[in-house]
């Protein structure tokens, strides 16, 4: 367990390094000089030498990387260059929205999937199983920001239950959730069509295993067999779409701050690009993936968990 | 006790059983014979009240008098486990990979109401000391034992409940001979013990020769023939009876043409796989293939025996230039063998697969598959050519020219088996490795590839190495014999003289576990009849 | 001849009739789509304008039929990116299965999971500017890992069949084997996969241009046309409605032939049934 822990973690490192690299060689090392993108057409050679020196573009490129992942190692992820404050305290500050959005939308999507995925496997070929399969092959077809708009439109706009965006804080934490709930189940929905549709498919493949065989010839009923055997063997091929699907609930949640004009990472990234402010767009993209990659991290740890085959490794 | 009074069933209004008509007395051993497809399986299913969705049964099956057709499910429920237990064929899926075997076995206790959690795990320590698990921790995964032993916590699970009936389905024909005994003595004892009926259902003859008390032979659906072991094997009334027995037995008309030139020459032959990690030293290699020497002579048929694990795959990837060796030398004809070798050199050498079903790529026509070692010659022959070619394997081996127009799904196992053989024909080899090829196969199809095979070998003044677990296959058609054991050739010899007075422990152990029909009766069945 | 599962008729039908819209879009449209009027702008529903007209009065039909172009355009490209080099990729691996070719293939295709294909647009559009090139490259990078994994997975258990020990012992090299007998093999998941990263594509690039990092104005895209309808919804929700009405259909029409194309061709199934 311990070996498979370690070897994990440091496979989780080299991601990490190696992710760092490609995106500092994006924005910073090919070639065309990033002070020209970022200041545009009404650059003038003194501003240009100015943001040069504050970006520290004079040193070499590797220097300037070390310098970076220094900063990010201790918290400082540089300086705004539109804001004109740390990068980390806006950061910290989006955090607050798109942390809760993504958790809300992960755990709506699971609760929603598990229970109609199951009930469609169990009735495999069923009209109930039909009736799922079809409204979850229209859940995939939505894209989520469309789906966004409708809701606004019918909550927000005919039937009033809910504003059409904005954030009002935490301070009253009801409306903050509140404001957040149209979003989370835009965000939700079509992951949780993805997901049921995994766990049905994982939970077939597991009935024609030889062991549900011999679990119904001890005297199981199907459903005893379902629940003690079948569930937790399914929930390995789940869990990995699980951690995948966080990565895309990032990356929607990006898109759907956008429709409901919420303050969180997804607007500071769209923020950066449009202001050209590549510091911004650097770090957080970097934030981004060490997300995505921690959260792998994770489900590996808990396939362990499951899966006692991994852990004597 | 259980009986079966004209069962008849049908799948999606397929026939898949006719007529079943069997009753099994307390305390006895019901052997159920019958080759794949013969509905032997489904009959027990039938029995357990788990047969597939679309399944219309029609007739009796009972249970002291309850007729099992009619109970609804949950009342079928409480008997499985409980009244009737049943093992399967492949051990090592037929547990849960992610479950410990101890609550596996407690799980047929508790699910029965029969015991709380923790006199469960007591009565489930019991039974997997029972079936000689004594030194395993209850808190062990499937994934931790091994084939036999995993057999043995499904058969603690089946008679945790001591059910009147176990049915065992295939249970030893996933497993190696010594295990297979093993298991089939340790069915023998539970059954004394504790005075419950068996019904073993196997496809091979000699298990149940050795095993029931008495037998019943099905073929497509119905039963043939029926009665005590003794007298069936005696008489066989019935032809597909005889034809099974005498199959099971058979032995090829085989010339063989002593001829001293070696052909393949195999020199203390090593091969090694690095060691498992620890930490981060790697512990010693590990040698498959262990300081291996034989040499096979032009016009041999030389068999290579041993249990699965020995090293006998590893070395016939070698000797097929598959696979690099550590140590040692091959030589084909005065050339080395590695996989570098020139293809020219290769098409000395052909192989037949185990595998009527992977042997060939789907989407290919027959003519293709069997002219793909043409690859090997400097100078293919192409076009009409290379049809007569390939018309001329197939009637080698009793095809028809015709079917180099099929694809392969359109044969039968025993048909691909031949199509396997034109390929490995096709370059005119000297010598063709045949790699358990008779393995997958039913007796009575089996026993006509092995005349082929026979006939064969005159024709085309092949050599044969023959690759198999099977010892009555390998007497029947081996003028030598190697018997391989933890990657070393532990005996060498006469096949006659190996079989009837082997000398390694080994071999003696191996020839004793072996299932055998009964010499007796299969020796002299032809004045019998 | 067997009988084609009614999703695959379904899903064939539907995403022929908007592969035939934007073919017919290439020679002619009801209005042109780059002609600002004032005057017919925010018009209902008409018979001149079977759709309406947006806020700038162009005919919402004609926009929904060339921006078909532009979502199936820039699909099919990502789609070809990501097998023409995910496909040879994990070929490769699966030949060389537990090499350090097989290893360094497949630490670099996680490590593409690990950036949401969103992020590498906006990584490639911060940096390069938005336009629908970047939207390509940005979406079919990160379908080669996609494809490399299907590749290889649908591989690996074909290399320990007999078959390829037999085309071995022919003397044919992995190369050879992978074209020959693998690659035909596997061309069922292929095809099935292609057409889920084909809707993914429509997807992506309808949620690029959304937020404007697709395809540039004056070029019309299903994305944009929602964003720019954003502002409206109050007032004239159909211009939201439909371009999301496209999306769907399309998007639906793909995944349902997916899934027919899948009964139809994996071969697990089609034992189930015979």
């Amino acid at each position: 367990m311990l070996r498979y822990l370690l070897i994990r973690a440091l496979s989780l490192s080299l991601s990490l390094i190696v992710a760092s690299v490609v995106i500092f060689a994006v924005i910073e090392v090919i070639p065309g000089d990033p002070a020209t993108y970022m200041l545009g057409l009404n650059a003038t050679d003194e501003t240009l030498a100015a943001l040069r020196d504050e970006l520290g573009l004079g040193g070499s490129a590797l220097s300037r990387y070390f310098d970076w992942i220094g900063g990010m190692l201790t918290g400082d992820f540089g300086t705004s260059y539109t804001y004109r404050v740390p990068v980390a305290e806006l950061v910290l500050d989006r955090l607050q929205v798109s942390l809760p959005l993504a958790a809300m939308a992960l755990a709506l999507s699971t609760l929603i999937a598990f229970p109609i995925g199951i009930l469609a496997a169990s009735n495999r070929g069923g009209v109930v199983d039909y009736g799922i399969m079809g409204a979850t092959q229209l859940g995939i077809a939505i894209p989520n920001f469309w789906f966004a708009m409708l809701l606004v439109l019918l909550f927000a706009v005919t039937l009033q239950w809910f504003s059409a965006g904005g954030f009002p804080g935490w301070d009253n934490p009801f409306l903050a959730l509140k404001s957040l709930t149209l979003p989370a189940i835009a965000l939700a929905l079509p992951q949780a069509s993805i997901l049921a549709r995994v766990m049905r498919s994982a939970l077939l493949e597991t009935f024609s295993q030889d062991y549900m065989r011999t679990a119904r010839a001890k005297g199981l009923s199907r459903g005893q067999a379902i629940r003690r055997h079948a569930l937790r063997n399914a929930l390995i091929p789940v869990l990995t779409i699980i951690g995948l699907q966080f990565s895309f609930l990032l990356a929607g949640a990006i898109i759907i701050e956008n429709v409901f004009f919420l303050p969180g990472l997804g607007r500071l990234i769209f923020q950066g690009i449009t202001q050209r402010d590549l510091i911004v767009v650097e770090s957080v993209t970097m934030l981004l993936v060490f997300s995505v990659i921690l959260v792998t991290f994770l489900v590996d740890i808990t396939y362990a968990l499951v899966d006692p085959r991994l852990r004597r490794r | 006790m259980i009986a079966l009074d004209r069962l008849s069933l049908s799948i999606h209004g397929q026939p898949i059983l006719r007529d079943v008509s069997l009753d099994i007395a307390p305390g006895e051993i019901f052997g159920l014979v019958g080759e794949s497809g013969s509905g032997k399986s489904m009959t027990a299913l039938a029995l357990m009240g788990l047969l597939p969705t679309g399944a219309a049964t029609t007739g009796r099956a009972s249970l002291d008098g309850t007729d099992l057709l009619s109970l609804s499910e949950p009342a079928l429920c409480r008997l499985r486990g409980n009244e009737i237990g049943m093992i399967f064929q492949e051990p090592m899926t037929a547990l849960n990979p992610v479950q410990t075997i101890g609550a596996q076995v407690a799980e047929t206790l508790t699910i029965h109401g029969k015991a709380d959690a923790t006199e469960a795990r007591a009565i489930a320590r019991d039974r997997l000391d029972r079936v000689g698990l004594k030194h395993i921790p209850m808190d062990r995964y499937p994934h931790e034992l091994s084939g036999g032993q995993r057999q043995r916590v499904c058969i603690a699970a089946a008679i945790a409940l001591h059910p009147r009936l176990l049915i065992a389905d295939e249970p030893t024909t996933a497993l190696d001979v010594t295990t297979q005994a093993q298991i089939l003595d340790l069915l023998r004892d539970i059954v004394a013990d504790e005075g419950m009926s068996l019904l073993l259902i196997t496809h091979d003859l000699a298990v149940v020769a050795d095993m029931a008390d008495r037998i019943a032979v099905m073929q497509t659906g119905e039963i043939v023939e029926t009665g005590p072991t003794k007298t069936v094997l005696a008489r066989q009334d019935h032809p597909y009876t005889r034809a099974l027995f005498a199959a099971s037995s058979h032995q090829p008309d085989r010339a063989t043409y002593p001829d001293p030139a070696p052909l393949l020459a195999v020199e203390n032959v090593t091969r090694s796989y690095p060691g498992p990690r620890q930490g981060f030293r790697r512990s010693p290699p590990l040698h498959a293939v262990d300081g291996v020497s034989f040499a096979l002579h032009e016009g041999e048929s030389l068999g290579l025996v041993g249990e699965s694990g020995c090293g006998k795959s590893t070395l016939t990837r070698a000797i097929l230039g598959l696979d690099p060796i550590q140590g040692g030398a091959i030589r084909l004809n005065g050339t080395p063998v590695t996989p570098q070798m020139p293809r020219a050199a290769r098409a000395d050498i052909q192989v037949v697969f185990q595998d009527p079903y992977g042997s060939f790529n789907p989407r290919w026509r027959v003519e293709r598959l069997i002219a793909e070692p043409f690859h090997l010659l400097p100078d293919p022959p192409r076009g009409g050519d290379r049809r007569d070619r390939v018309a001329e394997a197939l009637t080698a081996v009793h095809l028809s020219p015709d079917d180099m127009h099929k694809y392969p799904h359109e044969f039968s196992g025993g048909q691909r088996q031949r199509i396997a053989i034109a390929r490995a024909l096709i370059t005119r080899p000297k010598l063709l490795v045949l790699d358990e090829a008779v393995s997958a196969l039913d007796v009575s199809v089996r026993a006509r590839i092995l005349d082929l095979l026979a006939e064969l070998q005159g024709e085309f003044h092949l050599s044969y190495l023959f690759i198999s677990h099977d010892l009555t296959v390998v007497r029947a058609i081996t003028d030598r014999v190697l018997v391989m054991q933890s990657g070393k050739i532990v005996e060498e010899g006469a096949t006659e003289a190996v079989f009837t007075a082997p000398t390694h422990p080994y071999t003696r152990t191996l020839l004793k576990a072996a299932p055998r029909l009964p010499d007796h009766i299969g020796g002299s069945h032809d004045t019998l009849v | 001849m067997r009988r084609l599962p009614p999703a695959l008729i379904l899903g064939a039908v539907l995403s022929g009739a908007f592969l035939i819209i934007a073919l017919i879009s290439l020679v002619w449209v009801p209005y042109p789509v780059d002609g600002v009027s004032i005057a017919d702008r925010l018009q209902p529903f008409s018979l001149a304008h079977p759709l309406g007209t947006d806020q700038l009065g162009r005919d919402v039909l004609s926009l929904l039929m060339v921006g078909s172009q532009t979502s199936i355009a820039v699909a099919i490209l990502a789609v070809g990116i990501g097998m023409g080099l995910g496909v040879p990729l994990g070929l490769a691996a699966a030949a060389r299965r537990g090499s350090l070719l097989d290893e360094v293939i497949m630490r670099g295709n996680d490590l593409i999971f690990a950036f949401p294909s969103l992020v590498i647009a906006i990584l490639i559009t911060a940096r390069y500017g938005p336009s629908a090139t970047n939207a390509i490259l940005a979406i079919g990078i990160f379908n080669i890992p996609v494809f490399a994994r299907v590749a290889r997975g649908g591989a690996l258990p074909l290399w320990t069949l007999d078959y390829i020990l037999a085309a071995r012992t022919a003397g044919k090299g992995r190369i050879r084997i992978s074209a020959e007998h693998i690659l035909p093999n596997i061309l069922n998941l292929l095809i099935v996969q292609a057409t889920i990263q084909f809707s993914l594509g429509i997807l992506a690039e309808a949620a690029l241009s959304y937020v404007g990092l697709g395809a540039q104005p004056p070029t019309p895209s299903w994305g944009r046309m929602l964003s720019e309808a954003q502002t409206m919804i109050y007032t004239h929700p159909m211009l939201a409605v439909l371009p999301g009405l496209a999306i769907v259909l399309m998007v639906l029409g793909l995944n349902l032939m997916g899934d027919g194309l899948r009964d139809v061709l994996d071969p697990r199934l089609r034992r189930g049934r015979t």
